[in-house]
Order: C-alpha cells, then structure tokens, then sequence
C-alpha cells in the first residue's frame, strides 16, 4: 500500500498540567488499592490484575493522545481507563457488577470499553490490544488519528505482537506500540521466556524503537509525544518499552514467590508516585504540603466512591441476558 | 435478465458497496494486484485506489485483527482469508474480539467487519483446504454465517453482509464459482432461508452447492413419485427455524445435508430446533453428512465423503414409510 496522503496533524498539546497529571496517578494507586480490599471482601468477583507500580505509564501514554487517537489496553487497564478521563466510579461500579458500570455490569475488570473516552477496550488476552490498535491505525489514519497499543512483557511472545507489528510496518499505519514490560509474564520472569530481549524484535523489522523509564511520567511522556508525532507524520509505526515494575501479584491465586530478594524493594525505590513527588518539588516549585493534600483529597474521594459504587444496583437480568437479535 | 457467475456476483457487490460506502475497504492476501487465487476481485484495486484496495502480508491473525480494529473505529472493512480452513489462525480476533465487543460494550458500539473465505470439498485440495467450518463458529454469539448457494443471493447477500452492523462470516464454496445465474438485484436480507422448490413429502434443508444437489435429488425423486420441498438455509446463523417448521408442518419429514462431519454441525441443531418446537409434526428427520473424519484427497475417496445428489436419493428411498 502507498504512503498514507498528507493531512492535517492535530494541534499540540499545550504545556501538561503536571500536577494533575500526578493527581491521576495517585487515584489510579488508590484505586487499585480499594479494588484489591473489595476483591478479598469477595465484592469484586472473579479475576482482577491491577497495575498498582506502572501508573506513569498509563498517565504518561494517556495524556499525550489527542482527540482523535484511540487506546488499547490489556486486563491489566484500570490505570489506562483511568487516565484516558472515563469515569473511576464508573470503572468501579463495573468490578462491583453493578447496572451503573461503565459497561453496565457485562464486561468486569478484564474487557472494560469506552470508545467515548478514546479506549477501544481492555483486551483479556495476552496481545488483543495490538490487534485492536493495529486495525483501529487504518481508519485512524483517514483523519490524522494515531492509535496506541499497551501490551505487556508477555505478549511479545504472542502471535499478535509479530503479525500485527509486521503487518502495520507494512502498511506505514500509525500505531504506537507501548510495550509495558513489568519483569514477569504471570509468574514467569520476562528474560526467561523472551530470547534476544524484546527491542530486537520491532528492530528487526526495521520499526523505530526506544526504550523508556516507565517510572518517571516526564520521561515516558516526552517519548511518546517523540512516538505520536512520527506516527502522525505517516513514517510508520513506533515501538516503545517502558521499564517498569508491578508491585501487585499478578492476580487472584498468585504465589508470589518468584521475586528474587530486595527486588521489590530496589523498584519501591523508584516507586513512580515517589518519582513524580520528587520531580515536582525539586523542578515545578510544588510544595511538600500540596501533595499531602492532594493525596488526602484523593483518599477521601475513592471512599466515597466505594461507599457510593457498593450502594448502587446490580442489573436485572433481562437487562444483559437477551440474545443477538440477529445471531 | 443477467446472468453471472457466482464469482462475478461477488465482484458486483463489492465493488458497488466500496462505490457507495467510502468507509468500505477490502484486503487481504494477493487479493489486490493478483485478483485472488480465486480470480474474484481482479480489477478492484484498479477501480477503488490502493488506499482502499490492498494486499497484506500472510498473516490471518493480523487479517482479522485489522479488521477488528478498523470496523471498530468506523470503517466497514471486508477481508478474504483464502480457505476457510485458515480461519483457526484468525480464530482469537474473531471469536474474542469482533463476536463480543458489541455486547461487552453494552451495545454503545459494533463491529461492522465481513469475513469471505472459500469453504468446500470437490476440489482435491484435501483435509486442510477443503473443510466447511462452520460448526467452529455457530456456538458463537455475535457472529452472523452467510452460506450462498446461487450468484443472485451470492450478491445480495454480500451487499447485506456489508451494511450489517455486526461481524459476518461470508462462506462462498469454491465448488461454485462458475455457477452462473440470474442476478436481478433484489435485496435479501440475512437471516431468512428461501424454499426454492415446493414439495409435499419430504423438506430437504441445505445450503451451498447442497441445493443443487438436493434439486437434482428432487428431480430424480419426482420421476418416481416422490416429492422433495427444497429449503435454502442462505443464512446458518441465525438460522431461519421458522421457514422449516412452516415446511415441516406441510411435509411432516425433515432431512438437513450438511457437507462436513455430522458431529457438531448445524444439521443437528436445526434438528435439535425442530424437535423442540414441532415434534408433534414429525414422522421423521434425519442428517446426511459426513463421517467423523478429515476430507480425503484421493477423487473416489473425496466424492464418498461428500453429500451428492445420489446420496439425498439413497437416503430418502432408504427411509421407512417413504415409497
């Protein structure tokens, strides 16, 4: 296929409002922190994978994306739905199983989808999110859009990482692949199962690839507002690894007995909410305070967002149990 | 009026719906500058541009995946994975994805993508190219199976397929392709079986290039008496039940030909269908399919597996009561 025709490139985003941004980030973790207490209270059912460590980057991908980019993400998407503006109570109600989710109940934790605010979903298998940016980058295309994908370590594995990658390289389309690579696919250590490293295979194929500290929001931003803008320009599609580390087991049934002594501790270090306090005290003139405060603000909000979110009604069944009209 | 052959019939309709629909797009593997290894859409590329038009790298997983992903962000692309036997390697994006995402999305969203894919035996391509896959995907809520058996519902149906909203499985039997026919344009929605011969004994449903082969049937029957009504199913899911209980009621005698291994087809739900709502109605009903075996290759062995027109003969003077 030739090269996409020139069009107009959207407008830049204006200078980030950083202390929102780290807002964001906090409301992710406590999030993630009430979901897990509701999860063993048995109010949140089935499976959930939080993301609690890797908030920088479902921030600092989400706020670089314009109007008309769109977003894929993983089981692992709380962090992403959050950042990309769709109602946390909605997003709560929803693992609650609630009528008032962002789905009305029928997705849970793992298949959330909000076109309105830009997430073409959450994907429940390892590398559905590259197919749906992948497909999503060719209408995208037709009006400047770009779309991104947020995968895991785990799915450069997959048979979707090589196809879809291959595939939009090909076709020049405007994806950027954000490959959030956590240390662990499951259980399993990532250098264990992953020959060569993940980068040499986008490399490969010629794809334009960096490697990002996924804990610090400044850095993973400047690199995708770098990735957006080259895939915008029609030259094809990016690949970024952010380095990043999950602080939650992977999910419910998790042993967790595969992390290797002080390695926690190492990452706790650079927890990315600890970066981002530092940066904004040491470099936007924050006071400590404020961030008290606003971590306060936050707190209060998420418990009434449980205390609402537990008070609302399940759906009827009628509601989300009539068949296909059409099959 | 005008008759066409079947991969003709398919063509017209593309190539009017990507006339008509900028948001329409076609692609897939040597479909664009070669035509298709089928020969169907020679000339698309030419008439539609390459930003529309286009061949991909051998990656059906990625097919389905761009087509997933497109559809959901508001084009309606039309894909060809090149045998249906080929789909297991789509079959992720397909099943995860595009039958679910409209559900899961509490109906705020659609998937309005259409797989072609060309199923059948008869042609020697052997167990791998020649399945008709249709029972790996009719426990599949959210996906719509389209099984054309003449160019006129061929076109028709395909332009319906296009402007449906929700992810279609478009199966043309390569077995067809020559057929030709008439092709008037007239609408048919999906969904609805056609009764293409009436008849008072015996309803024979069936689908594809069973319909020829079920009126060959008739023909010989009627010679002896026998009257065979004639179901095209056209649609496999959602299967039209009523149009066969309307026939059953008439026929009391039901037989599906269903090309493929009995286990799991559609032949025993429609069977399953039947009896649960029209039991009283039947003196009989009974499958000709397959055995539970891969296609062979070798001609003598491929035309046993297969239903015939001899077949749908044999079996219906076997059955007691008939003659």
């Amino acid at each position: 296929m030739a090269r996409p025709v020139p069009r107009a490139v959207s407008e830049p985003a204006a200078a980030p409002d950083w202390l929102e941004l780290y807002r964001q980030m906090v409301l992710i973790r406590r999030f993630e922190e009430a979901v897990h207490r509701l999860f063993l209270r048995g109010e949140v059912y089935g499976s959930t994978h939080l993301c609690n460590g890797q908030e920088a980057v479902s921030v600092g991908v989400a706020s670089c994306l314009g109007p008309d980019d769109l977003l894929a993400a993983t089981y692992r998407g709380h962090g992403h739905v959050i950042a990309l503006g769709s109602s946390a109570h909605g997003l709560l109600a929803e693992l609650l199983g609630r009528a008032t989710g962002t789905c009305g109940g029928r997705a849970g934790s793992m298949n959330v989808v909000d076109l309105e605010h830009r997430l073409i979903g959450c994907f429940g298998i390892v590398g559905g999110s590259l197919a749906a940016a992948t497909g999503a980058a060719l209408a995208l295309r037709r009006r400047g859009g770009v779309a991104v994908a947020c995968f895991g370590d785990g799915a450069a594995n997959q048979a979707y990482f090589h196809e879809c990658l291959n595939f939009a390289k090909t076709l020049s389309a405007p994806v950027v692949y954000v490959c959030e690579n956590n240390g662990y696919g499951e259980y399993t250590p990532t250098e264990a199962v992953t020959p060569g490293g993940i980068l040499p295979r986008p490399e490969a194929m010629g794809i334009d690839s960096c490697q990002v500290d996924g804990q610090d929001m400044w850095a993973v931003r400047e690199t995708m507002e770098r990735a957006l803008s080259t895939a915008r320009a029609g030259d094809g599609p990016v690949f970024v690894e952010a380095l990043t580390y999950r602080f939650a087991d992977h999910g419910r049934g998790d042993p967790v007995q595969y992390r290797p002594e002080g390695e926690m501790e190492r990452w706790r270090a650079r927890d990315p909410l600890t970066v981002a306090r530092d940066r904004l005290i040491a470099e936007h003139g924050v006071a400590l305070a404020q961030l008290d405060e606003l971590d306060e603000r936050v707190e209060r909000e998420i418990d009434e967002m449980e205390r609402a979110a537990l008070a609302d009604p399940f759906p009827e069944p009628d509601d989300s149990t009539r068949e296909f009209a059409g099959g | 009026m005008a008759e066409v052959a079947f991969r003709r019939a398919i063509f017209e309709a593309l190539d009017e719906e990507l006339a008509d629909d900028d948001r329409v797009i076609f692609f897939g593997e040597d479909v664009a500058r070669a035509g298709g290894v089928f020969q169907v859409t020679p000339g698309l590329l030419e008439r539609h541009g390459a930003q529309r038009v286009f061949d991909t790298p051998i990656s059906e997983l990625a097919l389905a995946s761009a087509a997933f992903g497109a559809a959901v962000a508001g084009l309606r692309p039309v894909i060809e994975i090149m045998f249906a036997d080929f789909l297991t390697l789509a079959m992720d994006s397909l099943v995860n994805q595009a039958a679910k995402y409209r559900f899961l999305s509490n109906d705020r969203a659609s998937v309005p993508l259409v797989v072609r894919s060309t199923v059948g035996g008869g042609g020697q391509f052997g167990a791998i190219h020649s399945q008709v896959p249709i029972p790996w995907f009719l426990g599949v809520p959210g996906l719509k199976i389209v099984a054309p058996s003449n160019p006129g519902d061929a076109k028709a149906l395909l332009k319906a397929a296009i402007r449906d909203d929700d992810p279609v499985l478009f199966l043309e039997h390569k077995r067809l392709y020559a057929a030709t026919g008439e092709v008037d344009g007239e609408a048919v929605p999906l969904g609805r079986a056609h009764v293409v011969r009436p008849g008072s004994d015996v309803t024979v449903v069936t689908a594809m290039k069973g319909v020829q082969d079920a009126l060959t049937a008739a023909e010989a029957l009627a010679a002896r008496g026998i009257e065979l009504e004639v179901v095209d199913l056209r649609t496999v899911r959602p299967l039209d039940v009523d149009t066969v209980l309307a026939s059953v009621a008439r026929t009391n005698r039901l037989l599906a030909v269903e090309e493929g291994p009995r286990t799991g087809g559609w032949a025993g739900e429609l069977l399953a269908r039947v009896a649960e709502e029209a039991l009283g109605e039947l003196d009989d009903a009974w499958r000709l399919g397959a055995p539970d075996l891969p296609l062979p290759y070798s001609p003598p062995l491929e035309a046993a597996a297969m239903p015939s027109s001899e077949a749908i003969v044999q079996t219906i003077e076997s059955r007691p009561g008939i003659i």
